[in-house]
């Protein structure tokens, strides 16, 4: 790892969506519940993309996670360490992670301080008790199960709802820029992990076995043509036609994109033109998820 | 029985940072009131619905009996950590999980270490109830949830309480306005920055705490898709807290409302509001949403729902005059 050599690089950008129960399904030590079996086809397309990035050479992985979310700005994770125990507030039954991970704060401060050159409102979590958050977690631990890179997690901030998702797209590619900036000034090379689904709309209601694949499928059809259109524009590269059609994707699919995960990760790539590596589809709990990789490299 | 009902607001301010502020410092006086009339009160437990817990699946209740943690708001973090340790009325909560389950809900006990209580139920209940001398049940906000399941879960709430003859007080945690600035504030160097975030926004929190003031519960709950629509950030289907209140202590507006605070906190409306049932009504409307006993499911409009019957409040045939078959169309 070099520090502020001036040469850093991003050496992918990924899609790393964070549902829980894949973690779940994987049965990794760290995790008190456990299970036997479940959503497949996005764990084998989670094993290809550990296979694509265990053969990089890189220092740091830098998340944008949905669920940490602020209102007052972007918030960057800032203390050296963290261990604890993390529980999804939303399925506490399949959630339950002893983490025990490292943080490259170094390079977080210099995001925080690229951001901030450029006016976006940013701000340092420095609270040692703070509890890092299962998108986090998810996205990290499914792209790299080792846990042996530090991290940096950036909080989701709330402008689509606060205002709408032309907001959040601006605020989100001057993010990407300044993370590029930060990146590159800092001499590290680093991978980005987008965590969000794509269409989000989720069932209510669960099986009594959470893992029963019989009762998994889209949540309607809607939103897997939704789905199906954007992984195709990604498989064409035509990722700044993709940031055109934002705000409609977002709005009719009940996206997660509604985070600027995707929108934050591509333009740090700056837009890359050559096809996504596109890993594997499937549903969580009715909502649509792709794990895809576009290499810097 | 419901003894009395509040509302509270769940920003942690008032906990960790009353002097910040003078409003936060009213805030924090109300909350003190609130606890010296709780403990006056005598209840067997405390219920709580909080907005700050959102949930997917269904309605989470918080049935772990001691619930302890050191919690850090996300947002909020810079202010400190908030170390606690609760208890819960886990044989209510089961029996109103199992009330809701009878009535069609999709119901979760939550019992696990380590559980996340949302910021605004580790708020209320550190300075309501100090000594955690009574117990609580807590219920979630499911994000896709309308008003007909927020009124079946306040019944099933209000089933636990009858079967077990317990007398409770009933707590919603929530903003009224909901926008926070999105820039960093320092009220304590500058008090002038902190204030409600617009005109808007004042306005429909003066509005909700006039008709609360003179025990209109019934009546802001009827209003709340129109509160939703005007003052709050949309981040969930609708504005559900006063459903659940106004059910859980009587759909009506027989109550004697006491505003004890209204502060805005990083530009939220925040207020401390009593009710208490009272003899008489403010004012005796009729009211024209349906009060649901049961939940049956979210219907399909896309499909011929002819079939199906017991919808009290909507044609089966909207837009098109009664007495047509299937298939026909209104006389041109």
């Amino acid at each position: 790892m070099k520090n502020g050599s001036g040469t850093g690089k991003i050496v992918a950008g990924c899609l790393a969506p964070h549902p829980p129960h894949l973690v779940y399904a994987e049965n990794p030590p760290q995790n008190e519940p456990k299970a036997e079996c479940g959503w497949e086809t996005l764990r084998w397309a989670y094993q290809d993309l550990q296979k694509s990035l265990s053969e990089k050479d890189y220092d740091v992985l830098i998340v944008l996670s949905p669920h940490w979310r602020t209102y007052v700005g972007t918030h960057i994770l800032g203390i050296p360490e963290a261990k604890s125990l993390s529980v999804d507030p939303v399925f506490p039954h399949l959630f339950r992670f002893h983490y025990d991970l490292k943080v490259d704060v170094e390079l977080a401060e210099m995001i925080h301080a690229e951001a901030q050159s450029d006016n976006l409102e940013v701000q340092m979590m420095r609270n040692p008790d703070f509890r890092i958050d299962y998108g986090t977690i998810v996205s990290c631990h499914m792209s790299n199960p080792a846990w042996d890179k530090p991290i940096i997690s950036l909080s989701s901030n709330a402008a689509t709802a606060y205002f709408n998702v032309d907001v959040m797209q601006e605020q989100m590619i001057s993010l990407g820029k300044a993370t590029r900036r930060a990146v590159e000034k800092s001499g590290r090379k680093a991978v980005l992990l987008a965590s969000n689904s794509l269409s989000h709309r989720h069932f209510t209601k669960e099986p009594s076995l959470p893992e029963d694949m019989s009762a998994e499928h889209i949540y309607n059809h809607s939103q897997y043509l939704w789905d199906m259109k954007v992984i195709e524009m990604m498989k064409k590269g035509q990722t700044r036609q993709l940031m055109e059609l934002m705000p409609d994707f977002t709005e009719q699919a009940v996206s997660e994109t509604d985070s600027g995960a995707l929108t934050w990760m591509l333009s740090a790539l700056d837009f890359p033109t050559k096809p996504a590596k596109v890993y594997g589809y499937g549903t969580v709990i009715g909502t649509g998820n792709v794990v895809a990789e576009w290499s810097a490299l | 029985m419901i003894l009395k009902g509040f509302v509270l607001p769940g920003l942690p301010q008032p906990l960790l940072t009353p002097d910040a502020h003078p409003g936060y410092r009213k805030l924090r006086s109300a909350f003190d009131q609130v606890k010296a009339e709780i403990e006056s009160l005598k209840p067997d437990v405390l219920l709580i619905y909080s907005t700050m817990w959102p949930s997917v699946l269904g309605h989470q209740v918080q049935a772990r009996s001691v619930c302890e943690w050191v919690h850090v708001d996300e947002e909020f973090h810079e202010l400190g950590s908030i170390p606690y340790r609760f208890e819960m009325d886990s044989a209510l909560a089961k029996k109103i999980t199992e009330a809701g389950t009878e009535r069609g809900l999709h119901m979760k006990l939550v019992d696990y270490h380590g559980f996340p209580i949302d910021t605004g139920s580790v708020t209320a209940l550190k300075l309501i109830n100090p000594g955690q001398k009574i117990p609580a049940v807590i219920f979630s906000s499911n994000v896709y949830a309308d008003r007909a399941e927020t009124v079946v879960l306040a019944k099933a709430a209000a089933d636990g309480l009858r079967a077990q003859n317990k007398k409770a007080v009933a707590i919603i945690v929530s903003t009224l306005s909901n926008r926070l600035f999105s820039h960093g504030i320092d009220p304590k160097k500058d008090p002038t920055s902190e204030h409600i975030h617009s005109l808007k926004d004042q306005e429909w929190n003066q509005k909700i705490l006039e008709f609360l003031g003179k025990g209109r519960l019934e009546d802001v709950a009827q209003l709340s898709r129109q509160i939703q629509r005007e003052a709050r950030v949309r981040k969930v289907n609708n504005f559900k807290p006063f459903w659940w209140l106004s059910t859980v202590m009587g759909p009506h507006n027989r109550y004697q409302g006491s505003i004890l605070a209204y502060e805005s906190i990083c530009g939220t409306g925040c207020a401390v509001v009593g009710l208490e049932p009272a003899e008489f009504a403010a004012r005796d409307l009729e009211f024209d949403e349906d009060s649901p006993d049961v939940f049956t499911g979210e219907r399909n409009v896309l499909e011929d729902v002819s079939h199906l019957g017991g919808m009290s409040s909507q044609t089966v045939h909207p837009g098109i005059h009664p007495g047509f078959e299937d298939g026909d169309g209104p006389e041109q």
